[in-house]
């Protein structure tokens, strides 16, 4: 009896300080975010009234929610795409497609990965700064100034409502495919050695290698891949706010919900509407991570 | 007879190395020429960076690739005093010292406790814990700047955990990053042999002790791992200190970082920007040198689970 009262005394106290600090920090301010989501709340002192789906009419009426929509869903396609392909082609070469015969990695490929990977361990907003210089317009640009010299014209990657989008999504990928890279490595080094080198033998090119043998192998690292890379693209924020024109420009060329929901929140303080565009913003990756789930019940290659 | 030897190894290394060469076809010159481009696009921006923190303000307005005629190391003098990039590295180091401990110790025993003891209630905990990983932090940004102004207001310790305080900064991180350190370290505590704690137990050793003499130690490895996740998670962090730093001598690294070049403006010291930036990377460098076996591990086990 004793035993029992100081086993349940000690998961009590074990509990207690993490559980509290969970609900109060952040299960709380989710379930407000759903009611201030419904009320008119503007200003640190007014008081909020309730006004029901209101917020979400005018959002879906908003032409600067639905630039941030298309954003964070071009993004949603291209940042996996791009880093995946990316990433999955240096993994293969570093270790698998040396080019010589057997199956062994580029000479190297420990070099490779470690600076590859280096991006990864940077802030974001220190990266965003970073990329705020060298994509600066004239020929102190690190990469403009080479153009110039060139004598070809500057590209304006920040200031061209066309082409700011695509920078943002280069320098995304620039801090990313490093530690895909790394993921992929540790994928097919659970891959048995045999199987590449039965399939060299039987006279497997390094295409038919990579397509008929690593990438079925892989699929499951991929679909990893995916999910984390669709979650960044829906979440992004600091290289947004930070590296752009006007925090989200030029002209909300680049803008994204959560800058959206910062600049209604803390600069124009509609504390409503922010929420209501958070409650949006859940809806979406609750979607998103339900629909992979969905998507990648798959048989298992065993081996 | 031993010099023949010698000879005959020497020579058909040769051969071997002849070998190899002629196999390296275009095919395996364009696989180096690739990680090499790769390699530049992720060297160059940092090495550039680090040059333009030496040159003068007229050089960096002047041409990018352009060599400095002395090298100004008192930029980083401005930038760590003037810039206060010393104050928000500190800042960084005392915020991330505090939650970094904080969350391990709080998410340890938690996932110890949902792991090993099976009560009325744990699955519910435990979900709890780990639909946290779903939510997006956008959405409870609002409701979180008023949650912890209110923590303001309680009495006796309010003044210490509310608005522009460290430790509310240092609780908001500590709780925020429970849903995926109590998810890893339950997943990993399950793996850990229960007979070496029973028979502690049995020898009349308390839970208690047998979870920081016993069960810690044999975790070790998931520890590391989880503490070198959080450590960068926390350190890069700059969404939360946005919202719950307004003040500028309490800011951290991140925050200062970003300010110097979306609020400077027109009389910004471009130098001094370019020298902070390099004061922010250059620990990283070291830190991820140092240990990039255990970063790059720490960072991948997480996905791989």
């Amino acid at each position: 009896m004793f035993n029992t009262y100081r086993r349940g005394l000690f998961i009590t106290a074990f509990l207690a300080a993490p559980v509290t600090l969970y609900l109060v920090y952040v299960i709380s301010p989710y379930i407000q975010a759903f009611y201030i989501a419904t009320t008119d709340w503007r200003g640190v002192s007014a008081t909020p009234n309730f006004i029901g789906l209101d917020n979400f009419v005018r959002l879906f009426s908003d032409g600067i929610f639905w630039k941030a929509v298309t954003h964070n869903a071009a993004l949603l396609v291209l940042l996996p795409l791009f880093t995946i392909v990316i990433a999955l082609f240096f993994a293969f070469l570093l270790n698998v497609g040396s080019g010589g015969r057997g199956v062994a990695g580029v000479p190297g490929s420990k070099v490779y990965r470690v600076v590859f990977f280096f991006p990864q361990v940077l802030a974001v907003t220190v990266v965003a700064v970073l990329f705020q210089q060298v994509f600066r317009p004239d020929d102190s640009g690190m990469l403009n100034g080479p153009l110039m010299a060139l004598g070809l014209s500057p590209i304006s990657f920040l200031s061209d409502p066309g082409i700011a989008f695509w920078s943002v999504l280069g320098v995304m990928v620039w801090q990313a495919v490093g530690f895909y890279v790394v993921l992929f490595s540790a994928g097919l080094a659970s891959i048995p050695r045999d199987m590449f080198e039965a399939a060299a033998i039987d006279g497997a090119g390094r295409v038919s290698l990579f397509f008929r043998i690593t990438l079925p192998l892989l699929w499951d690292t991929v679909q990893v891949a995916w999910v984390y890379l669709g979650i960044l693209a829906l979440d992004v924020f600091a290289i947004v706010w930070v590296m752009t024109d006007q925090q989200g420009g030029p002209d909300y060329s680049t803008t994204v919900m959560a800058t959206e929901i910062y600049r209604n929140a803390f600069e124009y303080f509609r504390f409503g509407y922010a929420s209501a565009l958070g409650v949006v913003m859940f809806f979406f990756t609750i979607g998103f991570a339900i629909l992979s789930l969905r998507l990648s019940r798959r048989e298992r290659i065993e081996y | 007879m031993t010099t023949m030897t010698s000879w005959t190894i020497a020579n058909s290394r040769k051969l071997a190395r002849q070998e190899r060469r002629r196999r390296m076809g275009p095919l395996a010159l364009l696989t180096h020429l690739a990680l090499l481009l790769w390699t530049v696009l992720t060297v160059v921006p940092i090495l550039w960076t680090f040059l333009a923190s030496v040159k003068s303000e007229d050089e960096i307005f002047g041409a990018a690739w352009s060599l400095p005629a002395t090298l100004r190391w008192d930029n980083f003098a401005r930038a760590w005093d003037q810039v206060h990039i010393g104050q928000y590295f500190l800042n960084s180091v005392i915020v991330v010292a505090f939650s970094v401990t904080g969350t391990m110790l709080l998410g340890a025993m938690a996932a110890y406790v949902l792991a090993r003891y099976p009560f009325r209630g744990n699955r519910a905990v435990y979900l709890l814990f780990v639909s946290g990983l779903a939510f997006p932090v956008y959405l409870a940004l609002t409701p979180l700047f008023f949650v912890v102004q209110n923590m303001g207001n309680v009495p006796l310790i309010g003044p210490f955990i509310g608005l522009n305080t460290h430790a509310g900064l240092v609780l908001v991180y500590i709780a925020y990053s429970m849903p995926f350190t109590v998810f890893f370290l339950a997943a990993f505590f399950r793996t850990l042999p229960t007979a070496v704690g029973e028979a502690a137990m049995v020898d009349g050793a308390s839970h208690t002790r047998v979870f920081f003499q016993i069960m810690l130690p044999m975790a070790r490895p998931g520890l590391v791992s989880i503490t070198i996740f959080n450590v960068l998670g926390q350190w890069n962090q700059y969404q939360l200190p946005l919202v719950l730093l307004q003040e500028r001598d309490k800011w951290v690294l991140t925050q200062g970082i970003a300010d110097i070049s979306t609020a400077a403006g027109y009389d910004a010291d471009w130098a001094a920007l370019f020298a902070a930036l390099t004061l922010a990377i250059l620990p990283m460098l070291i830190v991820y040198t140092v240990f990039q076996r255990q970063i790059q591990s720490g960072l991948t086990m997480g996905a791989l689970k």
